[in-house]
């Protein structure tokens, strides 16, 4: 009964680990209870874009991810 | 024909552009560019990491978005993941067409999406610490380019 948080670039050295399990459901105000400091500040801030199960959402504070659900966490990408 | 790869391994950019030319015989022209790994003074290394439901669907929609801008018979764009060395091959485009400029403006094109807007994050090793790269202001003027 989890929701898997994917941190990609810089935010999987924030985070100390490129994945984390949370338990499901979670919504906006669940992810950023659960997100302190450093993560935290990306989060609430315009750079960081989030995607569940590979779609990126238009408004992250939309977010309802439930059981089974992957959640990436994207900061600016650096391009190839 | 489109060919879009993610390549985990070091890779032999003649050994892909090679068939790549083979499978598209009557071309007039094909157009190819290699991205190398820069030795930039004392970079050790490179690290390329990526999300793997994003960034090769966002390939191959550029690739894609390439064959419906240019007038190509088939385009070919690879690129490394994982950890590179100064001069090791990190990203592959190709494009064959019936008429050379099609070719060079589709590389060119696919080129400048690639450095700006896929999806990548990219860190670099020097004196043994690991740094991540910010985007460059420059790649994004690069892709307004294309917008007009």
């Amino acid at each position: 009964m989890a929701v898997r948080l994917v941190f990609l670039g810089k935010l999987a050295d924030l985070a100390g680990a490129s994945e984390r399990e949370l338990a499901a459901p979670i919504d906006w105000p669940a992810l950023v209870e659960a997100l302190q400091g450093e993560l935290g500040e990306w989060l609430a801030g315009d750079k960081l874009k989030l995607a569940v199960n590979g779609a990126v959402l238009a408004d992250k504070r939309a977010l309802q991810a439930r059981d089974g659900d992957e959640v990436a966490l994207l900061p600016p990408v650096s391009g190839g | 024909m489109k060919d879009v790869r993610l390549l985990s391994e070091p890779f032999n950019p003649g050994q892909l552009v090679g068939p790549f030319t083979n499978a598209h015989p009557g071309l007039g022209g094909v157009c190819t560019f290699v991205g190398e790994v820069r030795g930039d003074g004392d970079v050790e290394a490179l690290e390329l990491m990526h999300y793997e439901p994003l960034t090769l669907a966002g390939m191959d929609d550029l690739a894609e978005q390439a064959l419906a801008r240019f007038d190509l018979m088939g385009i070919l764009i690879a690129h490394r993941v994982g950890e590179m060395r100064p001069g090791e091959p990190i990203v592959l485009v190709s494009a064959a067409a019936r008429h050379r400029r099609d070719a060079i403006r589709a590389v060119d094109f696919a080129m400048d999406h690639l450095k700006s807007d896929a999806w990548f994050w990219k860190r670099e090793r020097r004196a043994g610490e690991w740094r991540w790269i910010d985007p460059r202001p420059e790649d994004h003027a690069d892709l307004e380019r294309w917008t007009s």
